[in-house]
This record gives structure tokens, C-alpha cells and sequence, in this order.
């Protein structure tokens, strides 16, 4: 009897947890995607746009920047009344900096999320793994990846950089300077990659374009995680070191050529920022970078006769005067490169409404209208500075910035003009079918 | 470069890579030596190791020093802890099983990397070293910390030497690994010796990343390299044995720097990948294994 009783009480406890595990799951669903439900109910429904973001893997500390400005930007424009009216939606998914998992989110936004656009992923092999997946599904891909992959033509129709320079413009529009300034005879340490390589290709012929020549080209595997066995192929007559390094080795990299220069003579070192992207200056022994030179896309120490416009994308992203998050001064930004996630967002929104995007059928309209943009002066909207648009490569153009460390913060000692980086077009992705 | 500075730069760079190495190889070895049991998990102790290190020395402690030495100390014993308990919760329980627990400890890997994930977060960290000085040779600097890092490897290893062939752990420990069922018959018990084995194995894998962590960066993926590489120490050694897991330690690491600084990184992983597929055909046990009557 008591047996029975005891079977009972156990049923009703089995599907009383049944229940709550099911209300649990519609509570979980709703708050994961409340904009599901919005979604259903018709026209009014948010403007979605899928974010893939490097949350975890190498990429990580470029994530977690990305996703403030994005944020920031996302925050701003609907504060000013959205898209066409409509309020936007950022929808994140991590690709965990990896090329297969960042075609799959692909898949996930078109299908699951139904987002209106793609866009935001940085790494190239990220970009390059999920584009023919954007191109297959119709869905537009926005990325701030600065790899010459969208402007080389070798992508589809679908997927645009008109938020952040590429890298053949940007290594162009600076070997004159560096040739002039520093030294012609260059050691190149590169990530060996897509983006290392567009390094490579365009810095070495940029240079020889100058009368300077690369002695020594030094291809670094992207999960190298100790650097000393690299230097010492530096050759002895080499004037500059130019290095470009990205993931979580960065600083070690750095250290390690600290240690292995010594005090002894070092050649001239021109760096790209992405060596030192998130990282702190005045990190222990980094003394050693005192008058280097860093590419920078955007200043990260905000320099004397700072915009308006800086000053207010600073604020709203939450970045202090010296790169740091606001909240946390060990907490360094990506300057360089995530203020292409705040500008194409608010060119998502300029091609948006001039072609007066409702939803998805309107896609073609859409890409033809981001097509046709020329130029973003700057502003608010782009506070980095004025960039031009050719709607036939995808591709942006804008100035860049050469800094030297003095006193462990970098200041700007040269700034190219749009003009120093542009090249002849090498594609036309408007001859592509929609 | 000359050639001579070079080879000393190589040699240097072969070294502390070998000191390492042989300390994480190590605990591969002994888990499998005693227990047969493939730790696909192995890497993980040593992430582990690496990230509590970080831990210790940013949340605990102010001077670099205090935090290292702490760290020295704590890291292995909560990792031995956490092997403990999962060979107690998973192993054990499957019976030390050699298939099941390549599975199970792939499993374990997986829980290992994303719960640091998830409490540790995506981002690489640095801990300062304990004490940085640079030695200025004539053709490069060196870092003073990374060749004390090849003594107190040395030391370590003088340690594990002395508690496996001079204490009665040790004995218990050989005798488990020659012939369990007799070991048992005379009254050693095993399963005691399988957990503290387990958990010794990981601990070395976390004093290496603790040496290491002020070198490298921590990470959460950092765990994969040296798993890879420790397993081509073991196989190439012998697996179980510990003479030839330090030889093949010291061949790996030394080769690795010399052929990595003279000709490319990638050529030195092809160089020891392939030197373990030709012991595999040539001498399945190892260099210096004992081949199974």
C-alpha cells in the first residue's frame, strides 16, 4: 500500500519537474530571443543584424572590442530612431575565431535568426572560410576583416569592407615614409596566413617601388607560441624590422626581441599595432619599443587637437583618452581596427534606407544601393576621418597613421592621405549576378 | 649570425624546451606506465597549472617572487586534485578500461578547456617572471629567467628520480606497473597507487606550465602543444619508460631548437613526427621500451 502510495507521489513529483522543466525552456527561449516573438508579429519587427564575433578562441581580445563598439553604435542608432523607422537588433554569434564554425554561424543567422545582414568578423581566414556560405545563401556580409580578400575580387557579390582599410592599401600608403625615414632594407616578420601573406605580397613590392628592398622574409605559423628562434634570422645589414603579428602570442613576441636585441645596436623597428593590439605599453619589459614606430589605423592615445567626433565615439564606446576601457585602465582596446565595426554600422544603416529596405527581398536592392556609396566624410558616424568608397572591389579607402613611442605612448608623427593608398582595381564584383 | 653564437642560441632555446618537455612528458609517462591508461587529457593539467599560476600571482600576491614560489607550490596541488578526483569519479569507475579511457579522458579534456573558458575567460595572460635579468652575450641577449628555468627543471627531476627509486612510494609505485595482480597479492594496494599515480602524473604536467607560464602567455587552448608533444616524447622513449622519456626529451626538445632556428619550426615537427612514425615500424616499444614477452 504504502509502495502504491510511495509510486504515486513519485509520479506526480516526475511530471510536476516535467512541467517545470518546460516552462523553464519556453522562459530560457523567450529571453534568449524575445525578438522571435516580435518577429512574428509582423512588419514592425527590428532590423536584425548577425553579428560573428571571435568570443573565444585566438581572436578573443578583438571580440570583446568589437562587441562594445557594435554595441555602442547599435545603442546610438536607436536612440536616433533606428533603421527606416524600425529599431536594429544585434544578434551575436561566436565563431570561436575559427573558419568552419564561422560558416556555420553564417548559416545559423540566415536560417535560425533570420538576420537582414551579416556582418563584423575580423580574422581572415574567418572571412575567407564563411563568405562562398554568404554568397550561397544571399545574405549580405558586412566585415571589418582589413585582409585584401574583399578587395581582390576572390570573394562574391555579397560581402563588403567599407568600413576599414585593407592592408595593400594601408602597407602602400606607408613604405614611402618608412623608406624615407627609417631604412631601406627590410626584415619582414609576418603571421604566415592570408593576412600575413597580403603583408608580404604588397609591402615587398610597395618598397621595391621605393628603391628598398625586403632581405629577408620571416613566416611565423599561426599557433607559434615562442618567437627567440625566429630572430636570429635577421640579417646583420638589415636597417628596419617591420613586424606584424596577431593572437594570443603577441606579447610574447615582443618580449622575446626585447631580450634577444639586448643593448646591443637594433635595426630601426616599424611594427603594425596588431603586435601590440589589447596590449598594455607600459607592460614590463617592453621598455626596449621606447622610439619604435607603429602603424596605427586610428590613434590610440588621443593626440593634441583631438575632433569632436573622437571624443564622442570615445565616450559612447567607453574608451578613455589613453585607449583603456573607462572602467578598467589594464583593459586596452583594439583601436585600430574596431572602430570599423561603429562605421559599417552606420553604413548598414546610409544604404539601408536609400534603398529603402523592408526585409529580405529587398537584399539585391540593398547590395546595389552599399554598391553605390562613394564617400563617408567624417564625422560622428565615422569619427576615424573621411574614408572613399569603390563600390566595384567593396572596398574602402581612408588615411593612416604612422606613431612613435615616446615616453610609453604612442604619438603620431606621420598621416598618409587617401590618395597614398589607392591602387589600381583589380576586380568588379558589380559584373557578378545578385 | 655566426655559426657558433647561433648554435649556442639554438642549443639554449633546445634546452629549456627539453627541461619542460620532460617534466610533462614525464607524468604522461608514469600514468601510462602504471595504470595503461592514455591521458588525452594531459594537456589540460598543464593549462590548468598555467592558469591557476596566473591566478595565484595576480589575485594573491604583489611581488612577482612570493606569487611564483607560491604558485610553485599550490598549482600542483590543486591540480592533483582535480586528477584525483576524476580518476576517482570517471576512471575508476570504467574499470581503468584502455579504450573506454581514451574516451573518458577526451571527455575530461573538453570539461577542462571550456569550464577555464567559461571562469577564465577567451583572453591570453601574462604573469611576470619571479626575477628578469638579461645576460648581454656579445651576439644576443638571453633571458636570465628561461636558463633558470633549465635548473629548476634539473631539480625537480632529481626529485621525481629520488622518490621513484629511493622511497617506499616509489617501490609500491614500480612494482604496480611490473605485475598488478601480484603487487596486489602482496598487499599493495592498487587502487590507492592508480590515483596517486594519476594525480603525480598531472601535477608534473602543472609544475612544467607553472615554469613555463612566465615564458608563454596563458591561455586557454595553450594545453594542446605540449599534449602533442609530450606524446611524441613518450612513444619515441618507450612508453612507461622513464630513462627514455628524459632521453627522448632532451633528443626532441634539442632537435626541435637546432633544426627549428637552422632551417624552419615546421620542418622540426615534421622531423619528430616522423621519427615517431619510423619508431612505430622499426621499434614499437621505443628506444628504449621493453618489448611485451
Amino acid at each position: 500500500m504504502s509502495r502504491t502510495t510511495n509510486r504515486q507521489t513519485d509520479l506526480k513529483k516526475r511530471s510536476t519537474l516535467k512541467k517545470f522543466a518546460a516552462a523553464a525552456g519556453v522562459a530560457v527561449s523567450a529571453q534568449i530571443n524575445p525578438a522571435m516573438i516580435g518577429y512574428v508579429q509582423g512588419s514592425d519587427r527590428p532590423i536584425r543584424v548577425g553579428m560573428q564575433l571571435h568570443r573565444t578562441g585566438i581572436g578573443a581580445s578583438y571580440g570583446r572590442w568589437y562587441e562594445r563598439a557594435a554595441v555602442a553604435a547599435v545603442d546610438l542608432i536607436n536612440r536616433e530612431g533606428g533603421i527606416n523607422g524600425r529599431p536594429v537588433e544585434l544578434v551575436i554569434e561566436d565563431d570561436g575565431t575559427d573558419p568552419k564554425r564561422g560558416a556555420e554561424v553564417i548559416e545559423k543567422f540566415a536560417t535560425q535568426h533570420q538576420t537582414d545582414v551579416a556582418y563584423g568578423t575580423l580574422f581572415s581566414h574567418v572571412v575567407i572560410g564563411s563568405s562562398p556560405r554568404a554568397g550561397e545563401l544571399k545574405l549580405p556580409y558586412y566585415v571589418v576583416s582589413e585582409g585584401y580578400h574583399v578587395a581582390s575580387g576572390s570573394l562574391n557579390r555579397y560581402v563588403f569592407q567599407p568600413g576599414i582599410t585593407d592592408v595593400r592599401s594601408q602597407v602602400s600608403s606607408m613604405a614611402p615614409w618608412v623608406a624615407s625615414n627609417l631604412g631601406k632594407k627590410i626584415t619582414m616578420i609576418f603571421p604566415d596566413y592570408a593576412f600575413g601573406h597580403d603583408h608580404r605580397d604588397y609591402f615587398s613590392s610597395a618598397i621595391a617601388a621605393q628603391g628598398g628592398e625586403v632581405l629577408e622574409l620571416i613566416p611565423i605559423p599561426p599557433t607559434e607560441s615562442s618567437f627567440t628562434r625566429y630572430f636570429p634570422k635577421i640579417p646583420r645589414e638589415t636597417e628596419v624590422l617591420y613586424h606584424v603579428l596577431v593572437g594570443p602570442g603577441v606579447l610574447t613576441f615582443v618580449k622575446e626581441m626585447g631580450q634577444y636585441f639586448g643593448s646591443g645596436d637594433r635595426p630601426q623597428i616599424f611594427g603594425f599595432i596588431d603586435s601590440l593590439e589589447a596590449v598594455d605599453f607600459s607592460t614590463p619589459q617592453l621598455e626596449f619599443l621606447e622610439g619604435t614606430h607603429f602603424w596605427e589605423g586610428y590613434p590610440r592615445y588621443a593626440q593634441p587637437g583631438q575632433s569632436e567626433h573622437d571624443r564622442f565615439y570615445r565616450d559612447k564606446v567607453g574608451v578613455d583618452q589613453n585607449g583603456a576601457s573607462v572602467n578598467d585602465p589594464k583593459d586596452i582596446s583594439t583601436y585600430s581596427h574596431m572602430f570599423g565595426c561603429w562605421e559599417t554600422l552606420f553604413i548598414i544603416k546610409q544604404a539601408m534606407e536609400m534603398s529603402g529596405y523592408s526585409g529580405p527581398a529587398d537584399r539585391p536592392a540593398l547590395i546595389e544601393a552599399t554598391e553605390s556609396l562613394t564617400e563617408f566624410p567624417e564625422s560622428r558616424n565615422h569619427p576615424q576621418g573621411r574614408k572613399i568608397f569603390n563600390g566595384r572591389i567593396h572596398q574602402c579607402f581612408g588615411s593612416q597613421h604612422i606613431s612613435r613611442v615616446e615616453g610609453g605612448r604612442l604619438d603620431v608623427v606621420h598621416t598618409t592621405s587617401i590618395e597614398d593608398g589607392l591602387y589600381e582595381p583589380e576586380a568588379d564584383y558589380t559584373r557578378m549576378a545578385l | 649570425m655566426d655559426l657558433g653564437p647561433f648554435l649556442l642560441l639554438a642549443s639554449l632555446e633546445g634546452l629549456v624546451q627539453a627541461a619542460v618537455l620532460s617534466l610533462a612528458a614525464l607524468g604522461l609517462c608514469l600514468v601510462f606506465g602504471v595504470l595503461r591508461v592514455v591521458n588525452v587529457a594531459h594537456g589540460e593539467f598543464y593549462m590548468l597549472g598555467a592558469v591557476i599560476a596566473w591566478w595565484i600571482s595576480y589575485a594573491l600576491f604583489s611581488h612577482p617572487l612570493s606569487g611564483f614560489v607560491a604558485a610553485l607550490i599550490v598549482a600542483p596541488v590543486l591540480v592533483g586534485g582535480v586528477a584525483l578526483a576524476s580518476e576517482r569519479l570517471v576512471l575508476r569507475r570504467i574499470g581503468h578500461n584502455p579504450e573506454a579511457t581514451i574516451v573518458a579522458t577526451i571527455g575530461m579534456l573538453y570539461v577542462i578547456q571550456q569550464g577555464v573558458l567559461i571562469l577564465f575567460g577567451p583572453d591570453a595572460r601574462s604573469i611576470e617572471p619571479p626575477f628578469y635579468f638579461r645576460i648581454d652575450f656579445p651576439w644576443f641577449g638571453y633571458s636570465g629567467y628561461k636558463l633558470s628555468v633549465i635548473l629548476m627543471a634539473l631539480g625537480l627531476l632529481s626529485v621525481l628520480w629520488y622518490v621513484i627509486s629511493r622511497t617506499r612510494l616509489g617501490l609500491v609505485m614500480r612494482a604496480t606497473q611490473l605485475d598488478r595482480e601480484m603487487a596486489q597479492a602482496f598487499g599493495i594496494p592498487v587502487d590507492r597507487v592508480y590515483g596517486t599515480v594519476f594525480a603525480v602524473g598531472a601535477m608534473l604536467a602543472a609544475v612544467a606550465a607553472v615554469l613555463i607560464a612566465p615564458i608563454r602567455q596563458v591561455h586557454y587552448l595553450m594545453g594542446l602543444d605540449p599534449l602533442l608533444m609530450s606524446f611524441i616524447v613518450v612513444i619515441i622513449g618507450g612508453l612507461g619508460s622513464i630513462r627514455g622519456t628524459l632521453f627522448a626529451a632532451l633528443l626532441i626538445g634539442m632537435s626541435d631548437g637546432i633544426i627549428s632556428m637552422f632551417f624552419s619550426p615546421t620542418l622540426a615537427k615534421m622531423v619528430s613526427t616522423l621519427l615517431v612514425a619510423l619508431v612505430l615500424i622499426f621499434r614499437p616499444e621505443g628506444l628504449f621500451g621493453r618489448r611485451e614477452p
